[in-house]
């Protein structure tokens, strides 16, 4: 019936596309590349220009690229492939009865095949003060130009959320001349990408170039003025001056449109392998799709997510199988990369190497001899690489050892045994930059006796200051002498190659003042160390920084971080001080209230002559205190590495054989000491005469009075292994005796490793040791006290007071409660 | 499909009630209570409140990498499968969690099991 000769080609159908950005556009491209001409194509957009690359919005607003230089698409495009482009007119509705779109202006577009690509919303956090002028977020060209119209009358820039996002928006503030502070609502910045370590280095670079960036900070209001934004208030009331905020806290799938078509959605739009919705006739794709549980918001997986959606509206279906990610921080002169799950685990396995000179954290992370993550400071030379292991699974056994050194060295051959490569080094090569010790210096200092690393250390310096080449000390060791390398002695743990003293000597060295920081200065080869290290970490920083050091809770054993012992049930026991044992009416009638009060089931007087509270829940601990602090009691330190009690005998007072007033000398050492944390537990006694009823020959302190003045004892110990005291020496009077405590108190607290009691101290360094530090230098044992008393004056605080007012309400509070119940009821 | 097949995630709130390196608490009527970590690589994790060893309430523990350390005895536990690491043998049991836009959610059926269908499990701070 044809009248015409040549033969009809099939009608094209119809592809309208939703969204005009860089997923829609790609999707497009992949089917035009298939199928030039199997779709008539309209696309709708938003925003009125064309399609241009979102993620280089960066380069722009910190004037390193213009708008024209991240076009994707020019106009011409749309043109040469026949594409309607309908812009700066969003589609409102979706009408799947009739399989039409309708835009806001009322046009209408039948389709056979529809494409949502509505990409991502900025997420507002909803405090008062958001809809204010000069609130805005970072998503798109018009937020560029608003940024950059507020960056030129300069002033103050606050940038709400510190991930990829923000940080970008707060570097090209910072070009751009604004005073920028950054608010981050948890601990790390970008931790979603960083750990700990690499956040706190990319923190450190920021705040050098001039940002304030606060962290664990959560914004409250924005604080306007005419309807113009002029502060944001912090929770802590904190105010900081702004002329423009930008929030950056996040994006949201763009759902709305599809959820208004009765599409199946949660977090994002539903979509099978082939980025088919729920409807058959409408597909989805980029940061608005949810596929296998994932939306993503990184531009990698889109690229494959219109491949295969392209496959699939072409009749060759493939099937996306989700993506690996990784991302980069562009932010000029930041080198940082991460990749895959670095969140670490059993079964995984942690290669670390951190080079403090270089200000390089490199972290990744292994199982089944394979890489599952990575993460990158300061060096992303390899990040490619290491990506490119990661997605195809490969098996890194063979040059594991190699692996952290990047790809010259792990697959240069022989280069991959570390000795091999460090035989090849000339005499003259410098092994250590800190102390400009040569390959041939230390060979010679190894061939003349010193066949550890500690020797090495101590007799030529090499690797003694921030540990970075132990490795190619251990590597001359090995080459020169084989199997004859001598261990060292312990490593403080696992986590580090250094020991305790290392440690120690090295904090104060270098000033390093927080956690992070001795484990990056100190190449720890763990991310965040272990339960074994964190303590002891914890109390050598706030005892070599006493007025600086914040406590690190987190680093706490249980019983300091709730100020109370656990018990094997889970409850607690409490134990108030009672001054050189004494009480009196008012304070046992307090105990024995909270007892009945808090249906405490056991009461027990303890070794150290106090009163313990058994089988508290840790909900009452602050009201028990509470309770306790209104009778005038303040925490016993039962629980803590710390000063614990000063046990006494009633003396002069009372006994018709006292020599001196050992009870009020107890008293006042008590006064004196309590509160102050150390190595280990730490017990005193004050005994009126040689009879010794306060039992002070076993304690880390102990007085023993006689008719001439006080014996001063140290060192014992009646725990596993009995220790008797060793005679420190003798004096007269009450304050020569105290001088001492104090300074023997201090000299232990600043050289014993954690978790070391006295008696083992001693015997490790000798009693003569003990007595030379405190005597030969007859200034010494003042300066000693002297630091005490300074560290006194910061940490003897009543922990249980402030808990008591509500501080830290969270540590004795359950989230919530679960509770089941009838679904009628 | 029945909503009774579909999973039931049970919110408990923002991830920031829990700073990093710290663990929270839930206690379940008739149930075991629950302890939620977050980690100082940013992962959170729900098990069962009780070291496999002698019942310590792992929230107190001191959280390193994607393990915690028990308070009473100091058994290292992965916050991934609930297992007991190195020497020790020992399991505990763990919650499916989920975070979604800033918020933790816990599979109710793992923490009231057999009370799926006529039950739902509703907060109470």
């Amino acid at each position: 019936m044809n009248a015409q000769s040549k033969i009809a080609s099939p009608p094209r159908k119809k592809l309208v596309v939703i969204g005009n950005g860089m997923a829609g556009c790609r999707a497009v491209e992949e089917i035009l590349e298939r199928e030039a001409e199997r779709f008539d194509i309209v696309i709708f957009g938003a925003e009125p220009r064309v399609n241009y690359n979102r993620i280089m919005l960066s380069p722009v607003l910190a004037g390193e690229k213009t708008f024209d230089e991240i076009v994707i698409n020019p106009a011409q495009w749309y043109d040469e492939h026949d594409i309607t482009l309908v812009s700066g007119d969003p589609v409102r509705t979706i009408d799947r009865e009739r399989n039409a779109v309708i835009a806001a202006s009322g046009r209408t577009e039948q389709y056979d095949k529809l494409l949502i690509a509505t990409g991502s919303d900025p997420f507002i956090i909803p405090v008062d003060g958001h809809d204010l002028t000069g609130v805005v977020t970072f998503r798109d060209l018009d937020d560029v130009d608003r940024m950059l119209t507020a960056a030129e009358k300069g002033g103050d820039a606050v940038v709400i959320g510190g991930g990829l996002l923000g940080l970008e928006a707060a570097h090209g503030l910072t070009l751009r001349g604004m005073n920028v502070t950054v608010i981050h609502l948890m601990p790390t910045l970008m931790e979603r990408q960083l750990d700990e370590a690499a956040g706190y280095l990319l923190r450190q670079e920021l705040e050098n170039r001039g940002q304030t960036i606060l962290t664990s900070a959560n914004t409250k209001a924005i604080l306007g003025v005419d309807g113009r934004v002029v502060a944001v208030e912090l929770e802590d009331g904190s105010r900081i001056k702004a002329d423009i905020v930008v929030m950056a806290v996040g994006i949201r799938p763009a759902t709305a449109l599809a959820k208004s078509a009765g599409l199946d959605c949660e977090r994002g739009i539903l979509v099978n392998d082939h980025m088919v919705t729920s409807d058959p006739d409408i597909l989805a794709v980029g940061e608005c799709v949810q596929h296998r549980g994932l939306c993503y918001g990184l531009v990698a997986p889109l690229w494959e997510m219109c491949r295969s959606l392209a496959d699939h509206v072409t009749d060759q279906p493939s099937g996306y199988q989700g993506s690996v990610t990784s991302t980069k921080l562009k932010v000029s002169g930041i080198d940082l990369f991460s990749a895959g799950d670095f969140s670490g685990g059993e079964d995984c396995e942690d290669i670390v190497m951190r080079d403090a000179a270089r200000g390089v954290y490199k972290r990744v992370v292994l199982k089944d001899d394979r890489i599952i993550g990575a993460v990158l400071y300061g060096d992303t030379a390899d990040g490619n690489w290491y990506f490119d292991l990661l997605r195809n699974e490969q098996n890194v056994s063979d040059i594991r050892e190699a692996l952290i050194f990047g790809q010259a060295f792990a697959s240069g051959g022989a280069l991959a045994d570390p000795n091999f490569a460090v035989a090849a080094l000339s005499d003259d090569a410098e092994i250590c930059g800190c102390n400009g010790v040569s390959k041939g210096k230390v060979v010679q200092c190894i061939s003349g006796g010193a066949h550890s690393v500690d020797a090495v250390r101590s007799q030529c310096k090499a690797s003694a200051s921030c540990g970075s080449c132990t490795g190619l000390v251990e590597s001359l060791l090995a080459i020169s002498l084989g199997d004859e390398v001598e261990s060292g002695p312990k490593t403080m743990c696992s986590c580090t190659s250094f020991t305790h003293d290392d440690v120690r000597r090295l904090i104060i060295e270098k000033e390093l003042k927080l956690i992070p920081e001795v484990m990056q200065e100190l190449h720890w080869t763990t991310p965040d160390g272990c339960s074994s290290c964190r303590p002891a970490l914890n109390y050598y920083l706030l005892c070599a920084w006493p007025a600086e050091y914040k406590d690190d809770e987190k680093s706490r054993f249980v019983n300091e971080r709730l100020h109370a012992n656990i018990q094997k049930d889970g409850t607690y026991s409490v134990v108030p001080r009672m001054w050189g044992g004494l009480t009196n009416p008012r304070e046992l009638r307090a105990i024995a209230d909270v007892v009945e009060k808090y249906d405490a089931p056991m009461v027990k007087v303890t070794g150290g002559q106090r009163l313990d509270i058994f089988g508290i829940k840790k909900e009452d601990l602050p009201a028990v205190w509470g309770d306790l602090n209104a009778a005038g009691m303040v925490s016993g330190h039962a629980y803590g590495k710390a000063l614990r009690t000063v046990k006494t005998c009633v003396g002069t007072e009372w006994c018709r054989f006292g020599t001196q007033d050992s009870t009020g000398f107890g008293v006042k050492l008590e006064q004196a000491t309590w509160g102050s944390y150390m190595p280990h537990k730490f017990k005193m006694a004050v005994s009126g005469c040689p009879r010794n009823c306060a039992e002070a020959t076993i304690k880390d302190f102990g007085v023993v009075c006689v008719d001439s003045g006080y014996e001063l004892h140290i060192g014992g110990n009646g725990g596993i292994k009995v220790r008797a005291t060793d005679l420190l020496c003798k004096v007269e009077t009450e304050d020569e005796a105290m001088q001492i405590c104090l300074g023997f108190v201090q000299l232990y607290r600043e050289d014993a490793h954690y978790l070391e009691r006295t008696a083992p101290w001693l015997e490790r360094k000798g009693l003569d040791w003990i007595k030379a530090q405190l005597f030969d230098d007859p200034e010494r044992i003042g300066r000693l006290a002297a630091r005490f008393r300074t560290s006194q004056k910061y940490w003897q605080v009543d922990p249980w007071e402030r808990r008591a007012d509500g501080h830290q309400r969270k540590l004795h509070s359950h989230l919530a409660t679960i509770r089941p119940e009838l679904e009628d009821a | 499909m029945p909503a009774s097949d579909k999973p039931v995630w049970l919110d408990i709130g923002p991830i920031t009630q829990i700073e990093p390196g710290m663990a929270a608490t839930l206690p379940v009527e008739g149930g075991e209570e629950i302890a939620v970590f977050h980690t100082m690589g940013g992962n959170f994790y729900a098990l069962i409140n009780k070291c496999p060893h002698k019942q310590g309430p792992l929230s107190q523990g001191i959280v390193h990498g994607d393990s915690v350390s028990c308070p009473l005895h100091n058994w290292r536990i992965s916050l991934k499968n609930g297992k007991a690491l190195g020497d020790d043998e020992g399991c505990t049991p763990t919650i499916p969690l989920k975070i979604d836009a800033g918020r933790i959610y816990l599979l109710r059926e793992a923490i009231l099991p057999g009370k799926s269908s006529p039950f739902s499990a509703s907060l109470a701070a």
